[in-house]
């Protein structure tokens, strides 16, 4: 099975190499026997992966130990779930997983490409060619993750436990499925550089392939924050760890994408932008992998340092310089058709949008970056803190949150006072009430108290145009108003849904805004022995210790602690955080002992228990308890957002409509330049 | 004032708030990282550099960790291999905490020469990457 898998990559090398070559040959030739050529490697390319893939699950399923791999991360005892998700649970399988969905997704772009975006094929063929080919070849060069050890060990070294997780299964792989993506629309911008093709069809093309990553991206950020929630054991979520910010930085620049590409459709504004906008993402998901791999920056969760960081540091160089000078020698094609006319015009919202997402976007990375960056100026070695990333962003969040609701109200081009005024008055009533409430409420955190009212001025903006437009079908048609409801949705999927995700994202600002009022507390317990906490709401919790239990289970020896939670004196249920210690077949342990926290999350604040450890082997207990309010909010907002991007990714429906009719319009603005 | 020019107002109003942001934090909040040979001659040169705050990363001397569990407090010894600092920390540390490994600890150097730490974070090899055993 290794030989059928190191051949495949070889395989999978050389059809990349080829792919290239005929790709660029057949894209500025025309030549279609190249062209069908660079076409068909692609697909090969993803076969041969795709059994390179299989060759490695089955040596997991088949516990070949002594592939180095297989026995790294998989042990006779782990879960088939896991044993599966160990494909990518480790570096070199992570970069096989890569290279297979990204000639996955190259294939589907050659398949599914329309009619008249064609031409942009064989530069994408060659493209998705060279980014896999490299991958393949970091592979063969550097992390084979076919290599075999000298012996072969009886059991492997199991799965790490705090990757034994459901979350964890999810969260890499939509992360990864994120920034793979990232490189269609990427390799369609370099095809619309190369074919000298700029008008709006290209972004046209590859509408669908950047709301795909951005959603993936979403989902799998989210994710990572749950994950980091349930299995870290911390009581928080996001900690601007530079792996985190790697994530978060893609998705921020995609954001920008998805709502200037807007402006260059209706109205032939910020060409030079968008193109540097998907080249930049498309560079940011490489550089978070350069990051993640190299420990180059010192992270709590810095990878073993190997050779592979050194390989995307200089493919990082390389394509970035490349795909630059291609840029800035089409800068004189990309001329803007129209001039901005109104500060208060949607444009100039927009725009101010876009230079705030990439301002925090550039904020985070020179944070991440800043330790090394400050070594090379002073000689000392400075870091961000999570207090600095935090200082800096809320108050940059918090316009952009502004903006969210402003957006959607101003009119293209000039927006009137009558006009200003119809729009602003409910939206800014609901801020403004909002606020009252809060201070009445007795909420003093200057920061909360802004991301909650901006959060119902965003909420009052949405409903208002969901109940315009409702009105308006009621009105006209006679529709009944939940099939108005349903009819304007699917009509203009696009608009409806990004308001669906607006409101997600006012559902996770006024979640981050909870965690202002954070409140914990450790203590040593015997049975019977309780400790209190009050909550921000006003209420007191009592926790009360009533023993310790050890048993084993599937492939780890449990000891649990049991609290129970009395809520002003009533009891409202139970907590059971967990200490693990991971075994092997043999009983032996494996890794050091990990938390289990228990979490009770209810609509207003979660209760997080964790167990320290046991005073040398009695029934005394050291725990942490933590209020987080409103952490529930971030995953039902996630959830959100994930269903607006689905909603306005939808095939069929309304889109065709919608599709025809902006192209029409973009067409004309072409014909007057 | 035509658009154009508001715009760029605007456009340098939203830059330079970024900009300001960032000076302004790293100026209040930014923290040094320092090994313990670097904090000693820092120490050496600036005798006010104490109650400062800022991050040490190193090894943890083996054997020096001694855990009270009853008061959740936790002492133990840091090196680069030349300079050794003392840390004591209240709380529970991390799962990946022992007396083998990295760890960067966050806190202040007090006058007494002990660095009073606030957050101690163990350095694991990675999420994905199994830690060796030593």
């Amino acid at each position: 099975m290794t030989l059928l898998g190191g051949s495949a990559l070889w395989i999978a090398f050389l059809l990349g190499v080829w792919g290239a070559i005929a790709g660029f040959a057949g894209g500025r030739t025309g030549r279609p026997d190249l062209q069908r050529s660079a076409r068909h490697a692609v697909f090969a390319m993803c076969a041969a992966l795709l059994t390179a893939v299989f060759s490695l699950e089955w040596a997991l399923f088949h516990h070949d130990f002594n592939i180095e791999y297989v026995a790294a991360y998989t042990s006779r005892n782990l879960p088939t779930f896991y044993t599966w998700s160990a494909l990518y649970a480790g570096q070199k399988g992570s970069l096989l997983f890569w290279a297979t969905v990204l000639t996955l997704f190259g294939s589907l772009a050659q398949l599914l490409t329309a009619g008249r975006h064609r031409v942009y094929l064989p530069y994408v063929a060659a493209v998705t060619a060279v980014v896999a080919a490299f991958f393949v070849c970091v592979m063969l060069f550097a992390a084979n993750p076919f290599e075999r050890l000298p012996y072969t060990p009886v059991d492997g070294r199991g799965l790490n436990p705090q990757l034994q997780n459901p979350g964890m299964v999810f969260h890499p792989p939509m992360l990864y499925l994120g920034y793979i993506s990232i490189t269609i629309p990427f390799a369609f911008a370099m095809a619309a550089l190369l074919s000298k093709r700029l008008d709006a069809d290209w972004l046209i093309a590859i509408r669908k392939w950047t709301l795909l990553s951005w959603l993936f991206l979403s989902v799998g950020i989210c994710l990572g924050m749950w994950w980091a929630y349930v299995e870290l054991g911390w009581g928080g979520y996001w900690a601007w760890d530079p792996v985190e910010n790697a994530s978060l930085l893609p998705w921020l620049t995609m954001t920008a994408f998805l709502h200037s590409v807007m402006i260059q459709e209706k109205r032939g504004m910020l060409k030079k932008w968008n193109l540097a906008l998907i080249i930049g993402s498309w560079l940011l998901s490489i550089l978070g992998t350069f990051i993640t791999r190299s420990g180059v920056i010192s992270s709590v969760h810095s990878f073993t340092q190997s050779p592979v960081g050194y390989f995307f540091l200089a493919f990082l160089v390389l394509a970035g310089s490349a795909s630059f000078t291609l840029y800035a020698k089409r800068l004189p094609l990309l001329a803007t058709e129209t001039r901005l006319e109104s500060m208060v015009s949607r444009e100039a919202s927009f725009f101010f949008n876009n230079l705030l997402l990439v301002g925090i976007a550039f904020s985070v990375l020179f944070g991440t970056l800043f330790p090394i960056l400050s070594e090379l100026v002073t000689g000392a070695k400075t870091t961000f803190s999570t207090t600095t990333f935090n200082r800096v962003n809320i108050p940059l969040g918090l316009a952009l949150l502004v903006l969210t609701g402003i957006g959607p109200l101003i009119a293209w081009r000039r927006a009137s006072i009558p006009n200003l005024k119809r729009q602003f008055v409910a939206p800014l009533t609901g801020g403004a009430l909002a606020l009252l409430m809060l201070l009445a409420g007795g909420m003093r955190d200057l920061w909360a108290l802004l991301a909650i009212s901006f959060g119902a001025f965003v909420t009052v903006t949405v409903a208002q145009e969901f109940w315009r437009g409702v009105r308006a079908r009621h009105r006209q048609y006679g529709e009944a108003w939940l099939l108005a409801l349903g009819r304007l949705v699917a009509r203009n999927r696009r608009r409806y849904g990004g308001y669906v995700v607006h409101i997600g994202i006012v559902m996770l600002f006024v979640a981050f805004s909870g965690m202002a009022f954070k409140t914990e507390t450790e203590a040593t317990l015997r049975p019977g022995e309780s400790v209190t906490l009050k909550s921000p709401y006003g209420w007191t919790y009592t926790f009360t210790h009533l023993g310790v239990s050890q048993y084993d289970a599937l492939n780890r020896q449990v000891t649990a602690a049991t609290v129970e939670v009395r809520r002003d004196g009533r009891k409202i249920g139970l907590l059971s955080p967990e200490k693990r210690q991971h075994v092997d077949a043999f009983n032996r342990p494996t890794f050091d002992p990990s938390t289990e926290p228990s979490i009770m999350s209810m609509l207003r604040e979660d209760l997080y228990g964790v167990l320290g450890g046991v005073v040398n082997g009695t029934e005394q207990a050291v725990f942490r308890f933590t209020i987080n309010p409103l952490v529930w909010w971030v995953w039902y907002g996630g959830m959100v957002v994930a269903l607006g991007g689905l909603l306005v990714m939808w095939p069929g429906g309304g889109m065709p409509a919608t599709k025809r009719s902006q192209a029409g319009y973009a067409v004309r603005l072409v014909g007057q330049a | 004032m035509n658009a154009g020019t508001k715009f760029i107002i605007g456009a340098v109003v939203i830059v330079g708030s970024v900009g300001w942001l960032m000076a302004s934090g790293i100026k209040e909040t930014g923290q040094y990282f320092l090994t313990p040979s670097e904090l000693s001659r820092k120490v050496a040169t600036d005798p006010s550099f104490y109650n400062v705050g800022m991050k040490v990363g190193a090894h943890v001397v083996p054997g020096s960790v001694v855990r009270e569990v009853a008061t959740q407090t936790l002492t133990f010894r840091v090196t680069d291999g030349s300079a050794i600092y003392p840390v004591t920390f209240h709380g529970l540390p991390p799962d990946t905490f022992t007396d083998s490994v990295e760890v960067v600890v966050e806190g202040r150097l007090q006058a007494d020469g002990v660095i009073h730490a606030t957050n101690v974070l163990a350095k694991c090899g990675s999420r994905y990457e199994a830690v060796p055993k030593a």
